[in-house]
Order: C-alpha cells, then structure tokens, then sequence
C-alpha cells in the first residue's frame, strides 16, 4: 500500500490540524476527568500515546490477517492487552501516577480516540506510517491534556506542576478543578481554538462556478442562480 | 459497610457518571439533544449495565481470581460487555421488535461508552458484594439518565438562545454541562 502523503505529515497533523481533543473532540472521557493537575495530563497522555503506539502497530502489522466481520473484538482485545501492559508498567515504576490514574487508566481501553485510529487509519496503512499516525495524534492528545491541566491547576489550585503560583495561591478558585470547572475549561478553550480557526485567511478559493463547488450537493444558492 | 440505599443514591446523585466521574461523556454530549433519544439511550446503558455486572461479577470472583488471573480483568471485562451488547441486539431483534425499533441505534455505542466498563470495573475495586454490584450498577445507570433527561430539558431551551459565535455548538454544550454539574455538586453533603 503506497502512502501518499509523506511520513512528517502523518506525524504532524496530529498535533495540531487534526487534534484529537481539541478539533475532532475524541477521548473527553479522560481529558475531564484526569487533568486535575498538569503532571496528571502528562502521565495520562503519555500512557494514552503508549497504547496508541503499540496498538496502532500490531493492528497495522496485522491488518491483511484479521477478518473484517471480527475486525471490532479482535482490535478490543489488542487495545486491552496494551492497556493492561501500561498498568502493570505504571504500577512497578510509578505508583503514584498509578493511584492519581486510578480507574481511568483502566478506561484507556474504551478511549474513542485509540479506537477510532485503529478503525480509520491503522487497519488501512503501513506499519510504519501508522506508527506515526500514533506518535502524533498522541503528542497531540498530551498538549491538550497538558493545556488543559495546567490552566486548571494554575486557576484551581494557584500551583503549576507542584510549585505554587505567587498571587493565585493566596486565593484559588476551587470550583476549577471540580468537575465543573472541567467541563467549562474544556469549553472555553475549545471556543478559543474555534476562534482562532476561524480567524486564519480563508484559504484563496479559486472559484470555478457552483459546478467546481465541492458543496454544491447541499447548496441551494445554485438554484437560486439559475433562477 | 454502605446500605444499598446509600449505594443507589450515590451512585446516582453524589457521584453521578457523567458530572462527577466524567464517564460516558460522548453519549451525553451526542445524544442529549432531543428528550425521546436522551431517555432511550438512559434506558439501553442502564439495561447493559446491570447485565454487565451480573455477568462479570462471577466471572472476576469464579473464575479468574481462583485461578491468579485477576489482572485480565481488562481483557475479559471488555469482551464481555461487547459479545453481551451483540448478544442483547440479536435477542431483541427476534424476541422484542418494538423495543429494538427504539433502542436499536444505541446499543453498539454501548460497547464505547465508558460507563459501562466503568462501572464494572469500579464494583470490583470497592469490593462490593453481588447485590451491592448490581445495585450500584441500577444507580450508576439511572444517574445516567437523569443527567441526559435534565440536559436534553436544558438543551431545548439552549437552542433559542443567543450565542456568541465563537462558542455555537460544543462550547457551549459543554459550559452548560458545567453548570448542570454545579447543581449535582449540592447533592455532595447528602451521606457525610
């Protein structure tokens, strides 16, 4: 299978053109509930990339073998395997990250963004583009989990990767590292990347006539033209 | 040892799936925007729910921990939860026409959605009893659904509201989600 677009841009349109949380608003789940505190944005984005990586990979690598009518389980069992691997590793070489975690390490199984790589790009690609399609879209996935913890420890807790913050210390506003304040930071800064979106050149069309117009299906101006 | 009505009021109220342990987020933000669907699917992941836990319970305490296997737990949970979500599909394909006419669409998004495993997953580590499990899984589903009732109701009302153009859409669902979940954090005092 040949890859068309080039290896670098398999690995970075995950980070921001196509970033699993903040644009195609994939694995919420874990980006509410863990990023209580920077560092826990970190592990959890971190193990996330883990299970991405490897699941992406052994999925890629098997890919022409799996039949496509049990395609779904055959992927579960291989997302769980790789998650049960990152708790076993996490709990020998970082206990504390283990216990912040909790059950939601567990959940990385059921994360939409593993699967939804596994089923749109990996059981269509390379080994090799798909590991990068996992690095990616995991660096990305940890940035936004990062943004977001640390703007909710900074403002919830008034401290930023354990070091307290000089005048939001004295006092914090503990509603954001409530649930909350998840739900609200998330929208706010999902609102900003709209923005600025949006805000970019719209990108130089050369307008051929409604007829080059990708949309003209849903478009009803054509009608209106021709009228 | 918590009653089981303690049990079923928190996992309703107190620690509501989706408001206070951000389980089955993607449901809710998908699903809740019209009351008929938002009910339908409370009453499919409920449903999964408590047969997910019937199911698992014996499997963790019967079968894998007599045998040292108890860190499979993943594995088998989640194998479990998907082969019963297939297996409630065909069945009330033959057996229930109507209901699967209705609740039909949602069923294979059960086999994603967080709360499930969850909640099977959460009866282990609390070391619950079975009734306790299944209780807490009745709990843990209706809390579910109340939480997709009430924001369907708030989602109406969303609608013909003004926004800012910036925040149309999902962040704006998502600040409201913020502020239903400000109204279940009164419920927190309840049982301390």
């Amino acid at each position: 299978m040949a890859n068309k677009a080039p290896l670098t841009k398999e690995l970075t349109k995950g980070i921001i053109k196509e970033n699993p949380t903040l644009i195609m608003l994939l694995g919420m789940c874990p980006t509410l509930a863990v990023t209580t505190q920077a560092a826990n944005g970190i592990g959890m984005g971190l193990a996330t990339t883990f299970v991405l990586l490897g699941s992406n990979i052994v999925i890629s690598a098997l890919r022409k073998v799996i039949p496509d009518k049990v395609r779904i389980p055959a992927f579960i069992v291989i997302i769980a395997s790789f998650v049960t691997l990152i708790g076993f590793l996490l709990e020998g070489f970082m206990p504390s990250l283990y216990e912040s975690l909790g059950i939601y390490l567990t959940l990385i199984t059921v994360n939409c963004i593993i699967f939804g790589r596994a089923e749109m790009f990996a059981s269509k690609n390379g080994v090799i583009a798909s590991a990068c399609d996992a690095i990616g879209m995991g660096i990305g996935f940890t940035l936004a989990l990062f943004l977001m913890g640390s703007i909710r420890e900074i403002i919830g807790a008034g401290q930023w990767m354990g070091m307290n913050i000089p005048v939001a210390h004295d006092n914090p506003m503990l509603i954001f590292i409530m649930p909350a304040g998840g739900f609200f930071t998330l929208g706010v800064i999902i609102a900003m990347v709209n923005k600025i979106a949006n805000r970019k050149p719209p990108q130089e069309i050369e307008c051929g006539g409604c007829d080059n117009c990708p949309m003209s299906g849903k478009c009803d101006k054509k009608e209106a033209d021709a009228k | 040892m918590k009653t089981l009505g303690v049990i079923l009021l928190s996992a309703m109220l107190t620690d509501n799936f989706v408001l206070a342990k951000f389980m089955g987020i993607c449901p809710f933000l998908g699903v809740s925007k019209k009351l008929d669907s938002a009910s339908g699917m409370g009453i499919a992941v409920t449903f999964v729910m408590i047969c997910a836990t019937i199911v698992t319970y014996p499997i963790h305490h019967f079968i894998l921990v007599p045998n040292g296997l108890a860190y499979f737990d993943t594995v088998v949970f989640i194998l479990v939860i998907a082969l019963f979500v297939q297996l409630v599909e065909t069945a009330m394909k033959k057996m229930l026409p109507p209901l699967y006419k209705s609740l039909g669409v949602y069923l294979p998004l059960i086999t994603t959605n967080c709360a499930v495993l969850g909640v099977t997953v959460l009866n282990i580590d609390n070391d619950f009893s079975f009734v306790q499990s299944v209780i807490n899984a009745l709990g843990g589903g209706l809390g579910f659904m109340l939480a997709l009732i009430i924001f369907s109701g708030v989602r109406k009302k969303m609608e013909y509201a003004d926004i800012p153009e910036t925040f149309k859409g999902v962040p704006a669902t998502l600040i409201a989600a913020s502020i239903v979940s400000v109204s279940f954090m009164g419920f927190a005092g309840l049982f301390s």
